[in-house]
């Protein structure tokens, strides 16, 4: 077992992990952040993303070991303290970027960090960010949408969030 | 009139969906999130053979290994039945017993030998690998023809075959049309005919849903209620099912399908996990979860299409067809699915598609193999159907010189001619095919694209377009009952709803469709606003939990709106007719001059009117009620379907290939698509992309591919390649509008038809493209790989090809 200190949506936990648990094992089961969802088992899904320290990783390819220290931000700590979404969460639901879900909050962490990375992407260049993450339902071409429209928000809003 | 003002139509506003808030924020309830206490975790001990005697399971170990609550073998479930197959096609269809742990035998790689409950899922996880259990090899069956023909060793000894049931359907013989065999016959010695033979192969996909199946079970529930969330897209049918194969009294049990990550006919199942699950909870009398990894869903959840395609066209010089015969072999797997008989024969009635044959005869012959069972994907039936119509009728204009459109306006039904019956015997309503490639046409600018192309040929361009159609129709709104009784199948196909009216303006709808991302709540809420005039936001709808939804059908091959909005509108529909009675007493009017017109009923020609709300609140405080008259206004409604719907389309694909690397790109796809009213333009789309994305996917990407030994190769998503966004294209998407003529509302349906036209416009366009080289085919997926070698062989690099025209030629 090792200890680790994770913060993860703003509190910080403590706690006894056995070295090989992944983190989106720990963030599911241990914290609680059934938000967090699995997809895969070979890493090519990106059902399971999540901020770590900020930049977007596969959770399920990360130990829980790993975060010692660090700083996580899942789907459930992505929306405002009073519940206002994300502007990338709003443009989601606006263009009708979901529909199972399941897909949805690696969709949207991705997004988010993509749009960190360049915030003005082209179609293209979000299409090749959006690479690593699956969706069965939508055929992309809405959750393409939303990231524009979150990007057009974000630059408005002078790149606040 | 009424003096208030009309509120905008709900039906047909583009409106965002009420499902969304819990998912894009993180509270999403899918089944693998609960937790319940006391709970114990289950691991599978899976077959990594395909075909073999299990000789010895020993659990010693297992059992004792750190927080291992027990470990079952087949033979500790003295209680398991078989599980059911629904839809018997013949009366002599062979079916082997299909036991969830099997006890002696297994007949494909992932079938499940034991069963480990822990306390935590790691633990069970661990243990599984200290189960001992040793084998006897058997030999493997994969080949389909072989198993066809009996030259492959029998897979299930009692049965003596590997053939399970022959469905045949002869418009000769069923009075819809002519002599098929006739037809081609005399168009082989005919000098103005042609006969055109080809082979495809569908290829075998998997659904892929993004979430992997999973279930809790609670055994503890008061008054021995057994509670089970499970990922399924058929709670109420699991319910039947369960009772039916495994003997739980149906009354016992509580099915709930929480948020479940699609479907796709993915989770149109009764598994062999989700019996697994209830009997070691029954057996501990604690709760239990089982999930799957996705590669246990690759191994042993069912797949879909697999069929080998014998097509033989007929057609007169001019182009007009005279006859087809389509002879198909279907795989089953090892075992006969829910309704993996009926899947290829539900496309029986779609190989004539909006052709205008007059002479029709489909065979299929469903086979065993040492591989998972098949069952419903996404069109179920009618994307096979489809994709051999639709590339017949490329074949057929290539063989006569002719535009591939112009074979077919020569050919398909006119609108005039609706109501128009098939060979195969159906009654298409209403339709469009005209209207709907004239707008294909525009959009996609056939004759720019077409110059371009020339171009390109003439000057050699590393980079060749081809352009490929697909003019398809489908039948969907599963099922006028009548027809699926005709059809042996297990159950009808009637939806049920009711609507409560509570006191405070709260409408609750309670549907019996299961919905796992079709966006049904809204679309729901958009029609019964329009029905009783009530606010879009006071609409509530349930559903997915059989103590809630008593009644239902669940939610598969495009029914839902059809069949169950139009169950929701009946309901509606006795709430305002009871309602009426008491606005009359109310309004002290004879009900003969009461209207009801935005949620008001009006005396006419004076301006004295009660809303549907007074009337809800009046029934619930029940003061002043017309003597005799319940106190309520609550609804039922059961509608079953006098025919299907049958929503049509055109669909245009331009692909580029890249003749150096073989690679295929889609440089433009135009869905012209024709689904009647629309209820909600956003979520047609939705519907229209996904079904793109996946009947795309079936031509470039996806394939599940079996070793000679039974073991799946493409087995994670590392080598079953589910298309990402870099992977597809922009698609433009429109629409006509024929309402269907067959239920109230004039809709037809729209899961399926994206996956159902564009398989065949995709590789359509491929073929276009290096035909030029001698290309004849090329089989699905077309990767980069095939697409250069079949450029570099110049011929057919899958199945026969051949064709002859008539005595002269
Ligand atoms: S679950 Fe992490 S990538 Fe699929
Ligand atoms: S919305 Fe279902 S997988 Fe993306």
């Amino acid at each position: 077992m090792a200890k680790i200190t994770v913060a993860v949506d703003g509190t910080t936990y403590q706690d006894e992990v056995e070295p090989r648990m992944l983190l989106v094992q720990y963030l599911r089961e241990k914290v609680g952040k059934t938000g967090t969802l699995v997809g895969c088992d070979t890493s090519n899904c990106g059902a399971c993303t999540v901020l770590f320290d900020g930049v977007s990783v596969k959770s399920c390819s990360v130990l829980a070991v790993q975060a010692d220290g660090h700083e996580v931000t899942t789907i459930e700590g992505l929306a405002g303290i009073n519940g206002e979404l994300h502007p990338v969460q709003q443009a989601f639901h606006d263009k009708h970027a979901l529909q199972c879900g399941y897909c949805t909050p690696g969709m949207i962490m991705r997004s988010v960090s993509l749009l960190k990375e360049n915030p003005h992407p082209t179609e293209a260049e979000i299409r090749e960010g959006l690479n690593g993450n699956l969706c069965r339902c939508t055929g992309y071409q809405n959750i393409v949408a939303a990231v524009q429209q979150a990007a057009d928000a974000l630059a408005t809003a002078g790149g606040a969030r | 009139m009424t003096t208030t003002e009309a509120p905008p139509a709900e039906i047909g506003r583009p409106r965002t969906r009420k499902e969304d808030q819990h998912l894009i924020t993180g509270h999403s309830t899918f089944t693998d999130s609960m937790v319940l206490p006391g709970m114990v975790h289950l691991a599978m001990v899976r077959s990594p053979l395909a075909h073999a005697t299990i000789t010895s399971i020993d659990t010693t170990a297992a059992r004792k290994a750190p927080g291992v609550v027990g470990v079952w073998t087949g033979r500790d479930f003295p209680e398991q039945g078989g599980l059911a197959c629904a839809w018997p096609i013949t009366p002599d269809m062979k079916s082997p017993v299909h036991l969830p742990v099997p006890t002696d035998t297994v007949n494909h790689v992932g079938e499940i030998v034991a069963v480990i409950a822990a306390r935590t899922k790691a633990e069970a996880v661990d243990a599984v690998e200290l189960v001992d259990v040793q084998y006897s090899e058997l030999p493997v069956v994969t080949d389909l023809a072989a198993a066809r023909d009996g030259s492959a060793p029998v897979i299930h000894g009692d049965l003596g075959t590997n053939v399970s049931a022959t469905w045949v359907f002869d418009s000769g013989a069923a009075g819809t049309g002519g002599d098929a065999s006739a037809a081609i016959e005399a168009a082989r010695s005919d000098p103005d005919q042609i006969v055109v033979e080809r082979t495809f192969r569908q290829q075998r996909l998997i659904p892929a849903y993004m979430e992997p199946r999973s279930t809790v079970c609670d055994p503890n529930g008061a008054g021995d209620q057994i509670t089970i969330w499970s990922a399924t897209q058929i709670p109420h049918i699991l319910r039947t099912m369960l009772t039916l194969s495994q003997g739980i009294p149906e009354g016992k049990l509580r099915i709930i399908a929480p948020d479940v990550g699609g479907g796709f006919g993915g989770k149109l199942e009764v598994t062999p996990e989700e019996v697994a699950t209830i009997m070691v909870a029954r057996q501990l009398g604690k709760p239990a979860k089982y999930t799957e990894t996705r590669s246990e869903t690759m191994m042993a959840a069912h797949h879909g299409r697999d069929q080998i395609q014998h097509l033989t066209m007929s057609a007169r010089k001019d182009g007009t067809i005279t006859g087809f015969d389509v002879d198909l072999t279907a795989n089953m797997g090892a075992y006969l699915a829910l309704v993996g008989p009926g899947v290829p024969i539900l496309g029986a009635f779609m190989y004539n598609a909006i052709y205008k044959i007059p002479a029709y005869r489909f065979s299929c012959t469903n086979v065993f193999t040492n591989e998972v069972m098949t069952d419903a994907y996404r069109g179920a039936g009618r994307p096979e159907a489809t994709f051999a119509i639709e590339r017949m009728m490329d074949e057929l204009a290539t063989e006569l010189g002719m535009d591939p459109i112009e074979v077919r306006r020569r050919n398909w039904i006119r609108h005039e001619e609706f109501p128009f019956t098939t060979v195969a015997g159906l009654t298409y309503d209403s339709g469009n095919y005209e209207e709907a490639t004239d707008k294909a046409l525009r959009h996609f600018g056939y004759d720019d694209l077409r110059a371009e192309q020339q171009r390109r040929r003439e000057s050699g361009d590393r980079i060749q377009l081809g352009i490929g159609t697909s003019t398809f129709t489908e039948m969907c709104g599963l099922a006028p009952s009548r027809v699926l009784g005709s059809l042996s199948y297990g159950a009808g196909g009637w939806e049920a709803a009711s609507i409560r009216m509570l006191p405070t303006g709260v409408v609750e709808v309670v549907t019996g469709i299961s919905p796992h991302g079709q966006g049904h709540v809204t679309g729901f809420s958009q029609i019964v606003a329009d029905r009783l005039g009530v606010p879009f936001e006071n609409v509530k709808i349930l559903h997915g939990d059989t103590n809630i939804s008593a009644k239902g059908l669940d939610t598969y091959g495009s029914r839902s709106l059809a069949v169950g909005g139009i169950a929701v509108v009946k309901a509606a529909d006795k709430v305002i007719a009871k309602a009426k009675t008491i606005a009359a007493h109310l309004l002290e009017a004879s009900e003969d001059d009461i209207d009801f017109a935005h949620g008001s009923f009006t005396v006419r020609g004076t301006e004295s009117s009660v809303t549907i709300g007074d009337i809800a609140l009046a029934t619930f405080t029940g003061h002043n009620l017309p003597d005799g008259v319940e106190s309520s206004l609550d609804s039922e409604a059961v509608f079953d379907p006098e025919n299907f719907s049958f929503p049509h389309g055109t669909h245009l694909c331009a692909a580029e290939v890249d003749t150096e690397t073989g690679k295929v790109t889609i440089r433009k796809y135009v869905a012209v698509d024709d689904v009647g009213v629309v209820i909600n333009p956003l979520l047609v789309d939705g519907q229209v992309h996904g079904g793109l994305a996946q009947g795309i996917a079936q031509a470039l990407y996806e394939e599940a591919q079996y070793s000679a030994d039974g073991q799946l190769t493409s087995g994670t998503f590392v080598d079953y390649l589910v298309p990402s966004a870099v992977d597809l294209p922009d698609y433009i998407t429109d629409k006509t509008i024929t309402p269907s003529t067959s239920n109230p509302l004039g809709v037809k349906g729209v899961g399926e038809a994206g996956t159902i036209a564009s398989t065949p416009a995709v590789v359509n366009a491929v073929l276009d493209a290096v035909r030029q080289f001698g290309v004849a085919d090329i089989p699905m997926p077309m990767t980069p790989a095939r697409v250069w070698q079949a450029i570099q062989d110049g011929s057919t690099a899958a199945g026969s090809n051949s064709s002859s025209t008539g005595g002269a030629a």
